[in-house]
């Protein structure tokens, strides 16, 4: 006797792309605006970048109502952290609590790839990477999302160091410029959308860094 | 006493020997192999003088792009052309054959080849392979009879259309065929066509990508415009210039050997003949 196998999926992989970059006094996040469901797309221009502190941006790509749903949660979660300690979460606590959001719905877990970016309280950048179920890790630059096998190997190639067992684990920031690495990510998407048929349209580049927060976009192929 | 059974040569053709141990590995939860699909826009129309063919350029394996610019417009006959969805591999090896069948059969005849000779040849062979063969193709041409332009699909099927589209991306360029198709189009109408059916698929289908092809067929001449149009240029150049270690960095050399070095003596004993 077969074991039946589910007729319906309560879940959808909406596409995308997601990468964070830390720098010693910046962070850059930046992900593509496309939309997408199985070979169609559902709409060229929509946000996967969400500002949940003050100096504290999430990426999320996967399936977005998930996401949706968790930043609803996430920023719920902050305005009662407000009101208890009459302050903003810093980027590291807020990195906690999204892993145990996540890990909350261990069981029936939110279809989110997530990386969060932004500066700890002394003002350095900082990113962390998640995977769906709430594992984390402080890293200096890390990618999400479909085109993440073709964004991370170059990204490793650009900013690591040939081995991790010869040189000690680097301070979890990279070494670069904040136009360096802007510059970076700008190339990296538009190969990414060479070869990643979810990655595409445009992408939102969110920089954040001692004056605050600013976004620019760059048009990708549209095909 | 068992029978013994007599292992006969295989015939030819499909081997489904290991459909039961595949199906045993996808239940223990291990991926198949992804073929290279040309998930494609493709598209026919016949014109004023003739037969226009389109089709993008975009090959996928998986949701990963495996060719950026590849030729889906395959040559059968000097006056008959054939765009191919489907299975990459499929569609290649389809036409190629029927190409060679064809030019045979132009040394015995000594005529031009007919497209519906194109049309037996290929829906008999899909046919016969009972589907398996994923070739869903549009063959256009022009000969002695007219111009002429089938839809083949990849159980043997055929349709005779005035205007035609398959692939991943067929709906977005139908709906632009539909829309502002008419009989007796002339040729820079034709092509226009075409090519808006074609970059309607290319930007609404991610199966679809890249460039589009043309090929124009008429009585006793065929131009193939290969990149007619190059909507989808590289986002962006960075200035910095990347520079990447010619050779494998060497981390650590230790060199271990395997056994102990044996001299060997010349005047040892001489092996017996």
């Amino acid at each position: 006797m077969t074991k039946q196998q589910a007729n319906w999926s309560p879940y959808d992989n909406n596409g995308g792309s997601c990468v964070a970059i830390a720098g010693a006094d910046y962070c850059v996040i930046a992900a593509d605006t496309r939309m997408s469901t199985g070979y169609n797309i559902l709409t060229r221009e929509y946000s996967k970048i969400c500002k949940l502190a003050d100096k504290c941006v999430m990426a999320s790509s996967g399936f977005q109502a998930d996401v949706k749903a968790l930043q609803k949660q996430l920023a719920a979660r902050h305005l009662i952290y407000q009101h208890q300690h009459n302050k903003q979460m810093s980027c590291p606590a807020m990195a906690q609590l999204l892993s145990n959001t996540l890990y909350y719905k261990r069981f029936f877990p939110y279809y989110s790839f997530n990386v969060l970016g932004g500066l700890d309280n002394e003002g350095k950048g900082c990113v962390f990477t998640y995977d769906a179920v709430g594992s984390y890790e402080k890293v200096g630059y890390s990618s999400q999302g479909s085109g993440s096998t073709l964004i991370t190997p170059f990204l490793d190639n650009q900013l690591k160091s040939p081995s991790p067992l010869l040189l000690s684990v680097q301070d979890a920031v990279t070494p670069l410029v904040e136009a360096e690495a802007i510059d970076l990510v700008k190339t990296v998407f538009a190969s990414a959308s060479e070869r990643d048929i979810y990655t595409g349209d445009k992408i939102e580049i969110v920089v954040v860094n001692a004056t605050g927060i600013r976004r620019e976009y760059m048009e990708l192929r549209k095909d | 006493m068992s029978k013994a059974v007599v292992e006969l040569p295989p015939k030819g053709g499909f081997n489904f020997d290991l459909c039961r141990r595949n199906e045993m590995l996808l239940k223990k939860g291990a991926s198949p192999p992804s073929f290279r699909k040309t998930g494609t826009t493709i598209v026919g129309l016949i014109y004023q003088e003739g037969v226009i063919l389109g089709a993008d350029t975009r090959a996928t394996a998986g949701s990963i792009v495996c060719d950026k610019n590849c030729e889906k417009i395959h040559y059968m006959a000097p006056n008959i052309y054939c765009c191919g969805a489907g299975t990459a591999a499929d569609t290649e090896a389809v036409t190629d054959m029927v190409s060679s069948q064809l030019q045979l059969h132009r040394y015995h005849t000594s005529r031009e080849s007919r497209v519906a000779t194109a049309l037996t040849l290929l829906k008999s062979h899909l046919f016969n392979y009972q589907g398996y063969v994923q070739a869903a193709l549009v063959l256009g041409g022009v000969d002695v009879t007219g111009p002429h332009l089938h839809m083949i699909y990849p159980h043997g099927s055929t349709d005779a259309l005035p205007f035609a589209t398959m692939g991943s991306g067929s709906l977005a360029a139908m709906a632009v065929f539909e829309s502002k198709y008419c009989e007796g189009l002339n040729k820079e109408e034709g092509i226009n066509l075409v090519c808006e059916a074609i970059c309607a698929g290319i930007f609404n289908d991610l199966g679809s990508g890249s460039n589009v092809d043309i090929c124009v067929i008429t009585k006793g001449h065929k131009e193939y415009l290969r990149n007619y149009r190059v909507p989808n240029t590289r986002a962006h150049f960075s200035s910095k210039e990347f520079t990447f270690p010619k050779k494998t960095e060497v981390l650590l050399t230790k060199i271990v050997p395997l056994r102990e070095k044996i001299e060997v003596t010349e005047d040892g004993d001489a092996m017996e003949e």
